[in-house]
């Protein structure tokens, strides 16, 4: 049957169909939609898991007791499950196992721009990468097979073009994977004991596969002109033939290894070879070790954020990319904001009017570090928060918060806690519990009572288990009332050893809390005096009409940050409540 | 048939991606090749979204080169003048007859005026919708993005039943019939 998919659902479809039994992952973008996907066929098991790594072990097992596998991530989720993904090729998988990387090149929702190829390379895997929705549907079949064949982890790279471009993909049954008996071979799967024993294996097994490159139907060429030749791979192969649909091009579908022998034969044919890739230059470094010197590539095609149709011409064939017409009208910018209601609003506005030093987080709350509010002083990645902060108050900064939301406190933050509380260090920690993964699309945790399937589960219990690592002062309060979450905070603060500060309130975008009936607020415009104290929250409900802030009714929450802020008791709750639906 | 290139934007939360998910399956439907994509940042609300959809025998690239757009569907003003040079030289622009004003930045200048004459100076063919108005008459502003779809569908060559059973397939029950009154307005109103 002929469907209109995402690359994402086409990767979860291919899996199910290939007759995966296990999946697991952690949110993040552009992969989320892949586990999402997985999860609604009833004969696949798949879960959010903690973090990346732990799935990553969750399905080596799960792969070495026999049934495929798939664990999916982002590219910095792979940095997280960077230990078993190195270490688990010495081993080698028993079932199929794919591991589902997705980049993100543009940084549309990213903290880097990574080219997770070099992970394939150093781990020795074989990494497949399709370039559209129908072809990762047919490459992801393929990859539990070669998984199996060759009794490796197989990495599955997309990109955030390739997971979230819908196009038409043909769709078939579900075939039979039955178990494979694991067979207990402790000098095959113990391997520290057993890695210089396993070493030559894996190097014997990465030459195979480099032979098994040169008959892979998936690397292909298309003949065209004798005068121009094209190496390219995934959505990048799709910008070449829009532009220079006559061109001859070898298509690569695996990425590593690359079949050495036939791109030599390929280059060979022209004088000088177009090497097309997003991000680094990474297949034009592998051909310049086998000695392909009569590339065009990375002087031509830039290393820095997502390649398009137009700046591939303007590669190959000089040509200029048009410009927009900012030059000649307004074209206003929108940047990204918090929603109307939000949580994090209410912790920002006390951090901010505490000025401390503030050590930040992955999620909605980065935004923190932007104006309005510009309270958050330093992001990095997952769970860094709490050990910035402890490593700050080291180097002699004595208030220091460290800000982190429940989902990625679950993720990375808690062995950093633990640290904090183990060496003492008197961080304050503020827990923002908005009961979801908010940024990704509201994924359930451990903290939600759900699973990804939808099916109780148990809470975790925040003010517990904090306390139980030696956290003395845990504060719980309502980032709603300023006041008393200010208040809350300065008693973090003064505390002498490690505190915690729980921001508890839900995510105002979830279905139950949307379908709450508010009431919203107004400005009473006669009683404002346009200081303009209220749109320091940044909401976007509160717009500046001619001289005068203005509610946008339908989209108040009622949170009330800006009448908070309003000093002359301006902004008011209107009387009527209004439709939840509206 | 060549390729059709058709670009939708709007403000995070008008159903741009939604807008361009049914032209997307209308024109499988119309038995074509298509893709969609749109781009969007980290921000859930309040960001500036926008979608390409290409649509003939074959598409390759998932996105439309700049300059060659034959189809603008803008459902906000600004969006209109922030992507209008993708559109090509005689290409049309819908647009909504509406306004968002953006968040407060460090950009303190006043939300544009006169974004429609400026598209019109560039040549483009304009074409004015008060879909928003439309759709809160109809019970649901958030129907406007139906409205602009339906004033695409009188530009493009997809029968009226592909139509119809593409709204059936993709939107929710409760929802349907409101959203095929908003599709029929913005056909009228585009003719």
């Amino acid at each position: 049957m002929k469907q209109l998919m995402s690359g994402n659902e086409a990767i979860a479809r291919g899996a199910w169909e290939a007759g995966v039994l296990f999946a697991a992952g952690y949110p993040g973008t552009p992969s989320t939609e892949v586990l999402e996907a997985l999860s609604t066929y009833h004969d696949v098991d798949a879960q959010w898991s903690t973090n990346e790594k732990v799935a990553f072990d969750e399905c080596i097992g799960a792969a070495l007791g026999g049934a495929r596998s798939m664990v999916t991530m982002k590219h910095v989720g792979l940095n997280v499950a960077a230990d078993p993904f190195m270490v688990f090729p010495y081993g080698g998988t028993n079932a199929g196992f794919v591991a589902l990387v997705a980049d993100d090149p543009g940084m549309y929702s990213s903290q880097n721009e990574q080219d997770s190829r070099y992970f394939a390379k150093i781990a020795k895997v074989p990494l497949l990468e399709p370039s559209d929705a129908r072809e990762a549907h047919e490459f992801v079949k393929f990859a539990f097979e070669l998984s199996e064949r060759f009794e490796t982890p197989v990495m599955f790279r997309t990109t955030t073009r390739l997971a979230h471009t819908r196009s038409v993909v043909e769709s078939a049954e579900r075939m039979d994977a039955p178990r494979r008996p694991f067979s207990r071979k402790i000098s095959q799967y113990a391997i520290p004991v057993y890695a210089r024993f396993r070493r030559p294996e894996l190097e014997d097994k990465l030459n195979r596969l480099r032979e098994f490159a040169e008959e892979y139907p998936g690397n292909v060429v298309e003949e065209g002109s004798r005068d121009i030749g094209i190496v390219t791979h995934g959505i990048p192969y799709q910008y070449v033939k829009e532009v220079a649909p006559g061109a001859s091009v070898f298509k690569l579908g695996m990425i590593y290894p690359l079949p050495k022998r036939r791109l030599e034969q390929f280059c060979a044919r022209f004088e000088m070879v177009f090497v097309v890739e997003e991000s680094e230059g990474f297949i034009e470094q592998e051909m310049a070790s086998f000695g392909i010197l009569n590339v065009i590539g990375k002087e031509r095609f830039t290393n820095i954020g997502e390649l398009s149709a137009d700046l591939v011409a303007q590669g190959l064939n000089s040509t200029s990319v048009p410009s927009d017409f900012a030059a000649q009208t307004t074209i206003l910018p929108r940047p990204p904001v918090l929603c109307p209601g939000c949580s994090h609003r209410g912790v920002l506005g006390a951090l901010k009017e505490l000025g401390v030093l503030v050590t930040g987080d992955i999620g909605c709350y980065t935004l923190g570090c932007l104006p309005p509010y510009e309270a958050m002083h330093t992001t990095f990645c997952m769970g860094a928060s709490i050990g910035n902060a402890t490593g700050f108050n080291k180097a002699g900064e004595e208030r220091v918060v460290g800000l982190i939301g429940d989902s990625t406190f679950l993720h990375s933050g808690l062995p950093s806690l633990l640290s904090a509380v183990y060496n003492q260090v008197p961080t304050t920690t503020i827990l923002l519990d908005n009961g979801t993964t908010g940024m990704t699309g509201h994924q359930q945790h451990p903290g939600t009572g759900s699973t990804l399937k939808e099916r109780p589960a148990p809470r975790v219990n925040y003010e517990n288990l904090i306390q139980s690592l030696g956290v003395e002062h845990v504060a719980v309060v309502d980032p709603w009332d300023p006041e008393a979450t200010a208040a809350a905070i300065k008693s973090g603060l003064d505390h002498p050893g490690p505190a915690v500060i729980i921001a508890r309130r839900s995510c105002r975008l979830l279905p139950e809390e949307k379908a709450k009936d508010k009431v919203p607020y107004q400005v009473e415009e006669l009683n404002c005096i346009q200081c303009e104290d209220c749109m320091a929250t940044g909401c976007p409900a509160l717009v500046w009409e001619g001289d005068t802030p203005h509610i946008r009714e339908w989209e108040c929450a009622g949170c009330a940050m800006c009448a908070y802020l309003c000093p002359v008791d301006a902004i008011c709750q209107v009387e009527v409540s209004v439709d939840a639906n509206h | 048939m060549p390729i059709t290139n058709v670009l939708v934007a709007g403000v995070g939360g008008q159903g741009v991606v939604l807008a361009s998910e049914l032209l997307a399956l209308a024109a499988i439907g119309a038995g074509h090749d298509a893709k969609q994509g749109e781009f969007h940042g980290v921000a859930q609300r309040g960001g500036s979204v926008f979608s390409h959809v290409r649509f003939g025998d074959r598409v390759f690239s998932p996105t439309t080169r700049r300059g060659e757009v034959d189809f603008l569907l803008a459902l906000e003003k600004l969006e209109a003048l922030r992507y209008a040079h993708f559109v090509r030289e005689d290409g049309m622009i819908l647009v909504n007859d509406h306004e968002v004003e953006p968040i407060r930045t460090a950009d303190t200048r006043p939300y544009p005026k006169g974004a429609v004459a400026f598209l019109k100076s560039k040549g483009f063919a304009v074409r004015t919708i008060k879909a928003t108005e439309i759709a809160v008459e109809l019970g649901n502003h958030r129907a406007a993005n139906t409205v602009m779809l339906g004033a695409l569908a009188e530009q493009l060559d997809i029968p009226d039943e592909i139509w119809d059973k593409t709204l059936e397939g993709r939107i929710p029950e409760g929802l349907l019939e409101l959203n095929r009154k908003a599709f029929a307005m913005g056909r009228e109103r585009g003719r």
